[in-house]
């Protein structure tokens, strides 16, 4: 079984339950690929003892009745793992080994799955390249001089580079989707509130959302159906029954409305994002969807409120790193106060400084009104614009990013222009609804493509029927050359 | 408005960061540029609109005042920079 590692979660799984390959094959198959693969830098810390042992215990007394039966998994490095170092891609958290297993990882793990490593990501899951982590920038499979998308950006190599069979990020702003996007990938960011933030190094809470990267659209019910849940731990967990996403998979579209927002159309948009767009429109309209132009009207503030909900949630969250009850601390100062000041500039980088100084700025004294209160009032228009919508469609088709993958180092000195590569995704976050990224095509340097499926909360099951009745007819295959090991 | 460096060193004081003098060039060019974009919201008439300050269409549940786990000391302090048996240790606060 030399290729195993190519094919897709769901083809792994049928291969385990029929004994085709063991569990241990099959982790020492990725074992190799990642020993190969260091060029990429999609590892932070890699866990494959634990991973064999659990193999092994696997295939003494295999469970074939599980959802992630004998399957390792690399993740994010956001989220706790007991007893293995989690760092959020932070200097200030390189030493940070928690005692407790976050839930998503947890209700991972309870489904037969176990940890293969930790993945790269930027530093508190704040950028859109994976060029902010302390352990360095991630590479794109598709290409070695470009970024793989951030923040979960070690995540999208490590799965496209067939390291991992299918993995997990969180996603603020778009870390799950843009990261998908650039490296031809599935990503989804489900409804606020579905899985569990019990665990997950916190960065902006009324925003994160855990979700899975996979290689397909069944692979993604796979995993969503895996991880979410009910979390008394997390106060803004949903109580509801648990779905069964991979069972209900149905690619029957006829019928459905499905939203086009003008406002997605951006100025100096690439032709090719629109021509993809085009296709998607097509290939949906073929299948007997019914396509309905929208008006999303505040698409435009999205980003600019963003830019002041999440930096004022940061520098909150990022409060509780002093140096003193875990993590790095400076030996440099004479008092307390100096010991703070110097441990949280040597800890945290340059774009968490950044955002952590906007947040505190616009929660300040003076200029709460002016900025914090103002963004939510936005917020709340931004909502409204997806409630009207919603109430004409079944869901909204959108480009994922404004472009493909860029260049390692092209964004890094304009935080704004580093900003604006989320613009299609930040919305999403902001009304807290679930959206699908999915692999559509190639721009003509042969980089992958994405389009994005919007969903009212909760449908989760309907965007995956979609993007599953999308991805059959859509022909996208993703041929990457392995030209790092 | 525009954020001097004054300001910068101020509101790097309120967040316990120390800034780096040959840094508060570059950093008072990139927030300017950020709050430069961030203040397209002055364009929209929010008079009448409600803040949004949750998603979610629920209220936060509440839990029994209970305790529901304990004797993990050494777990909470397994961590820390600096310790002793029972405390985490600081920098003297008091003379």
């Amino acid at each position: 079984m030399s290729n195993i590692t190519n094919q897709s979660l769901s083809e792994i799984l049928e291969s385990i339950k029929s004994k085709k390959i063991s569990s241990l094959e099959l982790t020492q198959a990725y074992i190799k690929n990642i020993e190969n693969a260091k060029k990429l830098n999609s590892f932070v810390t890699t866990t494959f003892d634990q991973a064999l042992d659990n193999a092994k215990k696997f295939d003494n007394k295999p469970n074939n009745e599980q959802l992630l039966s004998g399957i390792p998994l690399a993740v994010k490095d956001l989220f706790c793992t007991e007893n293995v170092k989690t760092t959020a891609g932070s200097n200030i958290l390189n030493n940070f080994i928690p005692s407790y297993e976050s839930t998503v990882t947890k209700n991972l793990w309870n489904n037969g799955a176990f940890l293969l490593g930790k993945l790269n990501c930027d530093e508190f899951a704040m950028g859109s390249s994976n060029e902010t982590s302390f352990f360095g920038n991630v590479i794109n499979p598709v290409g070695d001089h470009l970024v793989p998308g951030g923040s979960s950006g070690g995540s999208s190599s490590a799965l496209a580079a067939d390291l991992t069979p299918a993995t997990i990020g969180t996603d603020t702003g778009g870390s799950i989707r843009q990261p998908a996007s650039f490296t031809g990938t599935v990503g989804l960011k489900p409804t606020y509130g579905l899985c569990s933030r019990w665990g997950i190094v916190a960065f902006a809470s009324s925003l994160d959302q855990a979700g899975p990267m996979t290689k397909t659209v069944n692979d993604c019910s796979i995993m969503l159906e895996a991880m979410s849940g009910f979390d008394e731990k997390d106060s803004t967990s949903i109580n509801k029954k648990k779905e069964t996403y991979s069972k209900n998979l149905k690619d029957n579209i006829k019928g459905l409305k499905i939203g086009i927002p003008k406002e997605y159309r951006v100025d100096n948009m690439p032709k090719e994002i629109d021509e993809l767009w085009e296709k998607g429109k097509k290939i949906l309209k073929d299948l007997g969807a019914q396509l309905i132009d929208i008006s999303l009207p505040h698409t435009k503030y999205a980003l600019p409120t963003y830019y002041i909900v999440a930096p004022a949630e940061a520098s909150s969250n990022l409060a509780r790193y002093d140096g003193v009850r875990y993590g790095y601390r400076s030996q440099k100062g004479k008092d307390l106060i100096e010991m703070y000041e110097n441990t949280r500039s040597e800890g945290f980088g340059d774009e968490v400084k950044r955002r952590i100084l906007i947040g505190t700025y616009v929660l300040s004294s003076g200029y709460y009104d002016a900025y914090y209160l103002k963004a939510q009032k936005v917020r709340q228009l931004i909502k409204k614009d997806f409630d009207e919508c919603f109430m004409k469609v079944d869901a909204i088709l959108t480009p994922s990013t404004p472009s493909s993958a860029f260049k390692i180092g092209e964004k890094t000195n304009d935080p704004v222009s580093m900003y604006l590569n989320d613009i299609f995704t930040v919305p999403v976050n902001l009304a807290g609804l679930p959206a699908l990224s999915l692999p559509a095509g190639l721009d003509k340097q042969g980089y992958p493509l994405g389009l994005q499926l919007i969903g009212k909360a909760l449908d989760e099951q309907k965007i995956l029927n979609i993007g599953y009745a999308f991805e059959k007819n859509c022909g996208y295959k993703n041929e990457i050359k392995k030209w790092w090991s | 408005m525009s954020l001097d460096k004054e300001k910068i060193k101020h509101v790097a004081k309120l967040a316990r960061i120390s800034v780096d003098e040959a840094k508060v060039d570059s950093l008072t060019k990139d927030l300017n540029s950020i709050f430069k974009f961030i203040e397209q919201l002055n364009e929209l008439n929010t008079d009448k609109v409600e803040p949004l300050t949750s998603i979610l269409n629920q209220s936060l549940r509440s839990r029994k005042d209970e305790i529901s786990d304990g004797k993990i000391r050494e777990k909470i302090l397994k961590n820390s920079p600096k310790k002793n048996e029972e405390f985490f240790v600081v920098p003297k606060v008091v003379e």
